[in-house]
């Protein structure tokens, strides 16, 4: 990747950040997906070196920094080869927490944050349900009051890291879709403890194709009761606050897509440097080479896009902004990186797989890791088509079609 | 004993991992758009000089760790890097990209520069990686009159200002020992040097960082050597293969190693 234009600081992270890394090798995550083991250890480094505080107030431990060198993290996270697993083991602990920081009260605050960014708990993110994906205002997990408790039911899926939590950020109907005055007005954020020691708790993890060293789940709440003090801001406001964090989030799984296409598109470049046939290097071959050079400008174009995205967030979330960037601009900005870095990453992975030829169907390769990776940036958070719905509507002023 | 006031030089070189290309006038290695960090036995001293801080090896305590850098603008990176292990202050000899010391200019500024900062114990790598000259170290403890213990694998302290340093020799370690001041180079056994956290990147950017340059010293880049021509080695020719172990036997008589 060319890194002209970074800053100072973002360098700085890129540098650090996989220097951390470079302890656990590409053979540690071939092990790890094989064996679907979860990596705490590299979770725990991170943890150690503070990286999982990167975005968060410094009053509570956190370094402060923006959504821009969070994605430089998630990045370079992917890119040392850790791929997705990596990225996803840290993911929700960067981000999950944003709406957190800022909507939390100051004793929320003080009793989550430090030991999310200690590495003492590790959190996850419970939003998307098995009959309400993308329609997240549907969604019917309920949290119903009972005293100073609330007692949730209802089943949460594609829920990552959910075994190895200890916390989750949950958002739950408070109030039923027909009588909140509003749809958006239904649903409330909550910080909870998963104490599987509890009644009303269980888990199941789902078998997938890549990203196996982490685990993605179904999870059960049936009358799991947690205290009414787990709500995060009003309730009712729960979507509002989600809304808060999903553009950043556009902007790290933007990155680490980033990070995967980048490392396959140098494993692929060395290896067409390096393997001779027909007594050359593949890569003289312009049928191997321009499909490369062509992943590469892609991967380019949508680095741009992504870090462009980045700085609008945190331009944005910035108290000098005068209200000089939308956020429409920010919304249209982070779900086009998205949707160009996770297509550049596949058209990348897919093209390093077949440079290998046969080698690259070997795990020994990890081109078929990554390959078998970068289908959840173009998945998730958010699909494609529902991207392009979003940008024909927001900026192109299309009727809406759904 | 004295508290220490310990002064450790740094510097930026073309990082370890890179095969170094000589440029096409032959007058030097290419360094434009090359990765550059820290010398690594430059890393091996801020670590120690760190360490010898936490574990509160020094009967008399660390007072002052002031890492020294003379090189282009972009050497305050590695500086910085040094104030995220954890040295205190930093010191910025500001060069001309491109521009280069000799050994002896670096002694003699390092010898000022101890002067100023007062330091009893410089702790430097035994040789930079770049021109692998390994003679800063022991010109700068000629110049300075005290003792110096190089190619330091550990470092112990005493009381009355013993120092005492086990170097790696020939076929075995040397143990010798003096007494504050001194001048003490690293080896690589030394100790492995740290990643900088998230945390002390941060609190590093707000540490103080002198510029000066070498007018400031009464010094100027005085250069006893010129540089006639740089070349690669050799290209490594290709080996023969004979077809069994008796073959193999008379092909090693045949050169002289049997």
């Amino acid at each position: 990747m060319d890194t002209t234009g970074f800053t100072e600081t973002q360098l700085t992270v890129r540098q650090a950040v996989s220097q951390a890394c470079s302890r656990f090798p590409n053979t540690y995550w071939q092990r790890l997906d094989q064996d679907e083991q979860d990596p705490a250890d590299f979770h725990a480094a991170l943890a150690r070196d503070g990286w999982l505080g990167i975005a968060l107030p410094e009053s509570l431990g956190g370094s402060g920094l923006g959504i821009s060198e969070a994605t430089v993290m998630m990045q370079t996270i992917a890119e040392s080869g850790a791929g997705m697993a990596g990225a996803q083991a840290v993911h929700a602990n960067v981000y999950a927490t944003q709406p957190l920081a800022k909507f939390g009260t100051q004793e929320q605050l003080r009793e989550t944050i430090p030991g999310i960014i200690s590495g003492r708990w590790r959190t996850c993110f419970g939003v998307t349900e098995p009959n309400a994906g993308l329609d997240t205002l549907r969604l019917a997990t309920t949290a119903r009051r009972e005293g100073d408790e609330y007692v949730v039911s209802g089943q949460k899926i594609w829920t990552t890291c959910g075994q190895v939590a200890s916390k989750m950020m949950l958002l739950a109907r408070t109030k039923a879709y027909e009588e909140a005055q509003r749809p958006s007005q239904g649903l409330s954020l909550f910080c909870i403890d998963l104490d599987r020691s509890q009644p009303g708790l269980a888990m199941r993890k789902i078998r997938k194709m890549g990203g196996r060293a982490v685990d993605a789940n179904e999870v059960f709440f049936d009358g799991y009761r947690i205290p009414s003090s787990a709500l995060i801001g009003e309730e009712g406001r729960g979507f509002e606050i989600v809304l808060h964090g999903m553009n950043a989030e556009r902007c790290l799984l933007a990155g680490e897509a980033l990070g995967l296409g980048y490392a396959a598109l140098a494993r692929a470049a060395s290896y067409a440097r390096e393997r001779i046939v027909f007594q050359r290097p593949i890569g003289m071959n312009q049928g191997v080479a321009h499909p490369l050079a062509d992943a590469y400008m892609h991967l380019e174009a949508a680095k741009l896009a992504t870090y462009h995205a980045a700085r609008l967030y945190d331009e944005g979330a910035s108290e000098t902004d005068v209200g000089g960037i939308t956020q429409k601009a920010i919304g249209v900005a982070a779900n086009s990186a998205k949707y160009l870095a996770a297509e550049a990453a596949f058209a990348a992975c897919e093209r390093a797989v077949l440079t290998h030829g046969g080698m690259g169907y070997a795990a020994e390769y990890d081109v078929e890791r990554w390959f078998r990776e970068c289908l959840v940036p173009r998945i998730a958070p958010v699909s494609r088509e529902m991207i392009l719905n979003y940008v024909g509507e927001k900026a192109l002023g299309l009727p809406k079609s759904y | 004993m004295s508290a220490l006031r310990i002064l450790v030089p740094v510097k930026r070189v073309i990082d370890y991992a890179v095969k170094p290309r000589v440029n096409k006038a032959q007058t030097g290695v290419e360094t434009a758009g090359v990765k550059h960090s820290m010398n690594p036995f430059d890393d091996l001293s801020v670590e120690e000089s760190v360490r010898i801080r936490e574990k509160k090896r020094a009967p008399g305590g660390v007072e002052d760790i002031v890492a020294f850098s003379a090189g282009p603008p972009k050497a305050q990176e590695i500086l910085r890097t040094a104030l995220a292990m954890g040295a205190d202050r930093g010191v910025h000899v500001e060069l001309k990209e491109g521009e280069e010391l000799e050994p002896l200019t670096v002694a003699k500024l390092l010898k000022k520069s101890v002067e100023e900062q007062k330091s009893n114990l410089v702790i430097l790598g035994k040789q930079s990686i770049d021109d692998d000259s390994g003679q800063t170290g022991q010109m700068l403890a000629g110049l300075l009159g005290w003792p110096q213990a190089t190619q330091a694998s550990k470092i112990e302290f005493g009381a009355d200002d013993a120092v005492t340093v086990t170097k790696e020799v020939d076929g075995g370690v040397e143990t010798v020992r003096a007494k504050l001041p001194m001048v003490i180079t690293t080896d690589l056994r030394l100790n492995t040097p740290r990643y900088a956290t998230l945390p002390n990147i941060m609190k590093a950017k707000k540490k103080k960082l002198d510029k000066k340059t070498l007018e400031d010293f009464g010094l100027t880049n005085e250069k006893r050597l010129k540089v006639l021509k740089v070349t690669e080695p050799p290209q490594r020719q290709g080996g023969g293969k004979v077809e069994d172990v008796d073959g193999l036997i008379g092909k090693l008589k045949e050169l002289g190693a049997l």
